[in-house]
């Protein structure tokens, strides 16, 4: 019986692993693996632009300072 | 802080110009293969620097108008950004040529003599070089409302050269280089309408990224010189 469970519960991850990879293939992995570039590129994009609304916030404040 | 509706507009288009750059269809040329991509990125990079450079232009006709000096300090911003946008055209195009333009039995190094002669390339370092000298004028002229009358007539000089060295006197020489008949990129009949879907976006989206730059530098400059503005 115990036997038999583990079995299924291995056949089962085995199936849920199998799905897996499909989906890792059928997006980061397919086309030449193009998504990769799309994910790296985009990465650098967010951090440029997180760092040019740092440089803004700071710019901001020093000018309110001068204001005052 | 108050972000500006353009700022936004800048990372929208640049989110898409980088996805939709990558992903949407391309006309498939010999020899070009996918880096025809390369279009949203290096081409867009002088387009940046003109439009940039006309920005810096104007502000210097407005400075010698007025003699106001925040005019100066927004001209001198303009060029810089777009000295900057300009040679990263030249450094992405550099790589671009070496893999399409050179031989590709031979390693890069050996086409690189044939590279250099094309006249889009000198008329762009030429354009750059002019715009080099600015900087050096500038910072070799102590008094500043001197300083910014020279180096705005200086400024004047040199947009007016940017149109001879990079518009007209490479189309007036044999070059690999695209857009020999016509305008490159803006021609209707020689850019594929799919990937003019995604060219005048990115062109807006780089352009308003370096104005987003070019208005921090502005900014930083007006403190540094609260006293006399």
């Amino acid at each position: 019986m115990i036997f038999l469970l583990l079995i299924t519960v291995n056949s089962l991850v085995a199936q849920t692993t199998a799905i897996e990879n499909e989906t890792m293939a059928s997006s980061m992995r397919s086309n030449g693996k193009i998504y990769v570039v799309v994910a790296v590129v985009t990465t650098i994009l967010i951090g440029l632009i997180a760092y040019m609304f740092r440089v803004e916030k700071k710019i901001s404040s020093i000018e309110n300072d001068l204001k005052k | 802080m108050k972000i500006s509706w353009w700022k936004i507009l800048s990372i929208v288009l640049l989110a898409y110009a980088i996805i939709g750059g990558l992903l949407l269809p391309v006309p498939e040329l010999t020899q070009l293969g996918e880096t025809i991509r390369n279009l949203y990125f290096h081409v867009c990079m002088w387009f940046a620097m003109m439009i940039l450079f006309t920005f810096s232009v104007a502000y210097s006709i407005k400075y010698l108008r007025t003699s106001s000096f925040q005019y100066d300090i927004k001209a001198k911003a303009y060029a810089d950004v777009g000295t900057f946008m300009g040679l990263l055209g030249y450094s992405t195009g550099a790589i671009w040529a070496s893999y399409t333009w050179a031989d590709p039995n031979n390693p890069a190094y050996a086409s690189f003599g044939s590279i250099m002669r094309e006249p889009k390339l000198i008329g762009a370092a030429m354009a750059l070089l002019i715009y080099g000298a600015y900087f050096v004028l500038r910072s070799s002229i102590i008094d500043m409302d001197q300083r910014a009358r020279v180096s705005a007539v200086f400024n004047i000089f040199s947009y007016t050269m940017l149109f001879p060295s990079i518009w007209i006197i490479p189309r007036l020489l044999p070059s690999l280089h695209p857009g020999q008949e016509g305008n490159p990129a803006l021609n209707f009949n020689d850019i594929d309408s799919r990937m003019r879907m995604v060219f005048y976006p990115a062109v807006i989206g780089w352009t308003l990224l370096g104005a987003w730059i070019t208005n921090i530098k502005i900014r930083t400059e007006m403190i540094r010189e609260k006293n006399i503005l």
